[in-house]
């Protein structure tokens, strides 16, 4: 990896940064909305937690992993509209015309996302340590959560990207916006999947990949360190991450028509 | 020797999907150190050309070379050797127009040492030191204009591409570019390419102006040439005394066709301006009084006219420029 190429994404990177700090409701939005929902779920549903089978006695220490998805939906749409708004604005030309290479590009752009993730996440494990939530995986579990969450980041961010650079359009991105959340209720989000009672909300579910991310995190808060849980939580993410930066730079290189 | 070179163009030509055939056979040649005006309505062609020569779009059909390099096989080398500013000031809102040029300075490959240098003598070069700190959107067009300008000088290029660089700016911003694109092309040599949809701005400050219209050039050469070829100047003359019109008008036949006037009479010069002196004295022989005397050279929209048999203002308005993001056909 030459040093032009690191200060390339480095550059970029801190463009993407400094753009979402300087959009008040791209930061404040992202990190108030999860929390809020937090607050509602872990009260209002509390008494779920007498349920047989029911991991944890904390419904907020059960919910906490929400927040986790919650962000990255909303990087996905970060992502994507900055993206998008680049290509209408004609600003991608710009970074086409110089000798700037593709993955540069992406590889910033992710890394400005990363770094929201990363702030986002800190904000959740703080949440939760404030309210009291017993982390059962311990010091070493915070930081592989933490780890986790940045790689969940990657892949929704790479996804919002691909989007963006699939349609060069900041609406389209944004109509995404409903179906992720779609994918997030229809997930283990609320309430284990063995004791969902609906048999078709249980297959869904089950064929849901947002439910082993919200699980891989879970295990580490409410059960300690799960290996079924995390290796099927790490292999979902990597899957989406990989593909998703796969499908991303394909579609650059694309949109990069310049010879 | 890619320095000897400017910009050639054989039989360039670009399709859309389901769209027009935006550009259509261009053949152009821009020398070295040259202002070379590429003008034409909305929808004529202008910028899907600047695009293929950049290397932003792939041409259809046809081969061109920027800076001795092959806008196909070579895009690299060419854009290391181009600059350009694209229609509507490509720019961050959210970011100030120091932290631009930080970011193209990196991107362009300066050297660490020489950024922020290089950043400060281009935000000096286009006035905007004072407002180096803002952020973009809260600039007017004409700075953006300069912002976009001095990014695209950021890596010295030998070939400047501006895409319809004051389109929209008032008069005082319009005149600082102008004066901005000639010190360029004058003193440091760089050869601009310029599209322009103003008739004012191709003739005073292209060397050589390309009329492009419905994706073909109809014509080519310097304004004065151009000019010359459509027609010669004419005289109008009104009288004190409007009664004297007639009489004013056998005077006038002399050294002319008579023609259109606006309120006097006039007549298109046979042997150009230099008659006018030979009118002046033939009117105070007869003892004439002139309350106006007026030489009209023709423009480069009767040489748009002359072409194309449609006046350049309001031509654009029938058919848009296909979106440059299509695919190719």
């Amino acid at each position: 990896m030459s040093e032009r190429f690191v200060e390339q994404v480095g550059q970029l990177a801190r463009r993407s940064v400094v753009r979402t700090a300087r959009q008040p409701a791209n930061v404040v939005f992202p990190l108030v909305f999860p929390l809020l929902l937090l607050a509602v779920n872990s009260t209002g549903l509390e008494s779920a937690t007498h349920l047989p089978g029911f991991p944890t006695d904390s419904y907020l220490a059960f919910a906490l992993a929400v927040p986790f998805m919650q962000g990255a939906l909303f990087a996905t749409m970060n992502a994507g509209t900055d993206l998008a708004r680049d290509i209408q604005t004609g600003f991608l030309n710009r970074l086409a015309l110089t000798p700037m290479r593709g993955i540069a590009l992406l590889s910033g752009q992710l890394g400005g996302v990363m770094a929201m993730t990363a702030v986002q996440a800190a904000v959740w494990i703080a949440a939760g340590l404030i309210l009291g939530v017993h982390f059962a995986a311990g010091v070493g579990g915070i930081a592989v959560l933490f780890i986790f969450s940045l790689l969940i980041g990657l892949g929704f961010g790479a996804l919002g990207a691909f989007l963006a650079l699939r349609t060069g359009s900041g609406e389209a991105v944004q109509g995404m916006f409903p179906v992720f959340f779609v994918f997030l209720f229809i997930s283990s989000m609320a309430m284990p999947r063995n004791l969902i009672e609906i048999k078709w909300f249980q297959t869904a579910a089950t064929l849901n990949p947002v439910s082993y991310l919200i699980e891989g995190i879970r295990s580490l808060i409410v059960i300690g360190w799960d290996a079924e849980a995390l290796a099927l939580g790490f292999g979902v993410a990597i899957l989406i991450a990989v593909t998703a930066v796969t499908l991303a730079s394909l579609s650059l290189r694309t949109r990069l028509t310049r010879s | 020797m890619a320095d000897e070179h400017g910009i050639v163009a054989s039989g360039l030509v670009r399709e859309f999907k389901k769209g027009p055939r935006a550009v259509d056979g261009i053949d152009l040649v821009v020398h070295p150190g040259e202002i070379y005006g590429f003008l034409g309505p909305n929808g004529a062609g202008k910028s899907t050309t600047v695009h293929m020569l950049t290397t932003l779009l792939p041409p259809t059909a046809g081969t061109a070379t920027v800076a001795g390099y092959d806008i196909v096989r070579e895009g690299p080398q060419v854009r290391a050797a181009i600059g350009a500013a694209l229609q509507e000031a490509a720019l961050d809102p959210l970011l100030t127009g120091r932290e631009h040029l930080r970011l193209q300075t990196t991107l362009q490959g300066i050297p660490r040492a020489e950024r922020a240098r290089r950043g400060e003598l281009l935000l000096e070069r286009v006035g905007l030191s004072q407002a180096a700190d803002r952020k973009v959107r809260g600039y007017s067009g004409g700075m953006k204009r300069r912002l976009d300008l001095a990014l695209a000088l950021v890596h010295s290029p030998r070939i400047l591409f501006l895409d319809e660089p004051t389109t929209g700016l008032d008069v005082q911003s319009r005149s600082a570019l102008w004066e901005e694109v000639r010190r360029l092309a004058q003193d440091d040599g760089v050869t601009v390419f310029l599209t322009t949809q103003y008739l004012e701005e191709a003739d005073v400050l292209a060397n050589r102006v390309g009329i492009i219209d419905h994706g073909r050039i109809v014509a080519e050469g310097t304004p004065a040439q151009l000019k010359a070829e459509v027609g010669r100047p004419t005289v109008e003359v009104v009288p004190a005394d409007l009664e004297d019109k007639e009489r004013a008008a056998g005077i006038l036949a002399r050294f002319g066709e008579p023609c259109a006037a606006i309120q006097g009479v006039a007549v298109r010069l046979r042997t150009g301006e230099a008659d006018l002196a030979e009118i002046v004295r033939a009117l105070d022989a007869e003892g004439l009084k002139v309350e106006n005397l007026q030489l009209h050279q023709p423009s480069l929209d009767d040489v748009f006219l002359a072409k194309t048999g449609r006046s350049l203002e309001g031509a654009g308005e029938e058919e848009e420029e296909p979106e440059l993001a299509l695919e190719p056909a």
